[in-house]
């Protein structure tokens, strides 16, 4: 914990700018392509892409599923916003991951798709991450929202738990046992974020209910 | 895996810039240029690579019977996208940690099985026989490959120099362990020393090559100096580097990829299209610098003169 976070009064509402959060969420995708420009994507260069795209996919679900924790704890409703402009930002890098992967990986070659969806754990697991992902994008609009209601909208954007949960494993058998550090680092991030919003589930129930 | 401080390193210094990698990034650039649809699939530029000084080496100009005719990879590729965990995981972290190994004075000591147990260093192993360029297919487990023309002589004549006792079944080659200047070995990412083994048949095998160089000079230190194996139709780990002892034993060495994730790497690891691994496809092959993937051959394409080693074996319970 570095500076005091002033508790912001719950009815003095700020914007943010989501402009700028995408601006900024953008930033790991220009350092890609100004590598790309330099030639400086390694002698593999797929490979690399597929891992920069998969690594920030990974970061920028850790901080969507931070901003609700970050809300509650300093009663700061103005983030609100945030937690879909980064679920969009996570999406759009988990998007090019795949791409990575369909185009510059297979380039469309249909039957290895086929085989390392069955024969490789982490594709399939990384597949369904992806099209789970997928849906949250396309639901995340107001419009979808209002028409859902939002008790069911709800229950279906509870589905990002899961995905990220899938996005770790699918990570952590991706790397040889030999390199699980940075698997296991995501992995402790998620346990504290879905920790927290499982602490605040039990809390919030009525204590007389047994 | 990814690191931050590699996602923002662009910067070269006048001492990495070569003059072979004129040649080849233009390759890359005519070749691949139309489908660099955003830039991304595009080769590094070859300034990434570390280039020190290196002696050329002398070395019979004709050309062997075992090199291939395909196109080389690149210096600057093969000398910066290496797998040497002694100096981190990351590819290109040999590259850039590998200056800090001293191959002054190395010696390899050659024991076990053997009649005449001795220890050579470096001049004395290249002065067995006249050093033979090789060029070579190196298929790596993870599904990509490189053209590598290596200076060495056939393991086989150091070998014969000790005189393996009739229980000499198998050689074990055990790498340096050294922390202090290997800062991979301060993780426990694999059971140090790094430790790999070949049947005694195979270390035999004229294709076999203990290898001092490549491109016609000394090994760069990233790539296994000062002395290394090549044993192009298996996959690349188990092409030992900066080898300290080469053991012959009665049975079976413990090798560290093996030893690590037995259901993944056999002792064999022969290159096999036909035996699937749960991270990677074997049936094809990305050639670093090419878009399109290849198939990858059994025996990585050496067939003709190692599949008698392993008749009547099933190459899939043997993986």
């Amino acid at each position: 914990m570095g500076e005091v976070l002033n508790p912001l009064p719950a009815r003095k509402m700020f914007r943010i700018n989501t402009r700028l959060v995408w601006l900024v969420g953008l930033v790991p995708l220009a350092v890609l392509i100004y590598r790309a420009i330099r030639h400086s994507l390694t002698a593999n260069p797929i490979e690399f892409v597929s891992q920069y795209t998969g690594w920030w996919t990974l970061l920028f679900m850790m901080i969507s599923l931070s901003v609700t924790p970050m809300r509650q704890l300093f009663n700061a409703p103005g983030l609100f916003p945030l937690r879909r402009t980064f679920g969009l930002i996570t999406f759009t890098y988990a998007a090019l991951h795949f791409l990575t992967w369909l185009v510059l990986e297979q380039f469309f070659d249909w039957s290895e798709m086929m085989h390392d969806l069955s024969d490789r754990p982490f594709i399939y697991v990384g597949f369904i991450a992806f099209f789970g992902l997928f849906s949250l994008a396309l639901t995340s609009n107001k419009r979808t929202k209002i028409y859902m209601g939002p008790k069911r909208w709800k229950r279906l954007h509870q589905a990002v738990y899961f995905v990220a949960i899938l996005g770790v494993i699918h990570f952590y058998i991706l790397v040889k046992s030999s390199d699980v550090t940075e698997p296991l680092l995501f992995a402790s991030v998620l346990f504290l974020l879905l920790g927290f919003r499982l602490f605040e589930y039990f809390r919030r129930q009525p204590a007389n209910r047994a | 895996m990814m690191r931050l401080n590699s996602i923002f390193k662009t910067d070269t210094r006048p001492s990495e810039i070569t003059p072979k990698k004129v040649l080849e990034s233009r390759r890359s650039w005519m070749k691949y240029g139309a489908l660099s649809l955003a830039g991304i699939a595009l080769p590094a530029r070859s300034e990434d690579a570390v280039k020190e000084k290196k002696s050329p080496l002398s070395f019979d100009k004709q050309k062997s019977k075992y090199s291939t005719n395909e196109e080389k990879s690149s210096y600057s590729d093969i000398t910066s996208y290496n797998n040497f965990y002694e100096f981190g995981t990351g590819k290109e972290d040999p590259a850039q940690y590998a200056h800090q190994l001293n191959t002054d004075g190395w010696t390899v000591e050659v024991v076990g099985e053997v009649l005449k147990p001795r220890i050579f260093d470096v001049d004395q192993m290249m002065s067995l026989a006249p050093l033979e360029e090789r060029i070579y297919r190196l298929r790596c487990v993870e599904a990509w490959s490189m053209v590598i023309p290596w200076l060495g002589l056939p393991l086989s004549k150091i070998l014969n120099e000790v005189q393996p006792t009739g229980n000499a079944r198998f050689v074990e080659f055990v790498s340096l362990h050294d922390p202090e200047q290997m800062p991979g070995q301060r993780r426990p990412s694999l059971d140090w020393p790094y430790t790999e083994g070949l049947r005694i048949d195979e270390a035999m095998n004229p294709l076999t090559l203990l290898t001092m160089g490549l491109y016609g000079e000394l090994l760069p230190n990233q790539n296994g100096a000062p002395v290394r194996l090549v044993v192009p139709w298996k996959y690349g780990f188990k092409s030992s580097k900066s080898i300290v002892t080469i053991r012959l034993t009665e049975h079976q060495p413990r090798t560290s990829w093996n030893h690590s994730n037995p259901s993944e790497y056999g002792f064999y690891s022969n290159v096999n299209p036909n035996v699937s691994h749960p991270r990677w496809s074997q049936r094809k092959e990305r050639r670093i610098g090419e878009f399109f993937k290849r198939d990858t051959e059994l025996f990585n394409g050496y067939a003709e003169w190692v599949s008698g080693m392993y008749g009547g074996m099933d190459l899939s319970a043997h993986f």
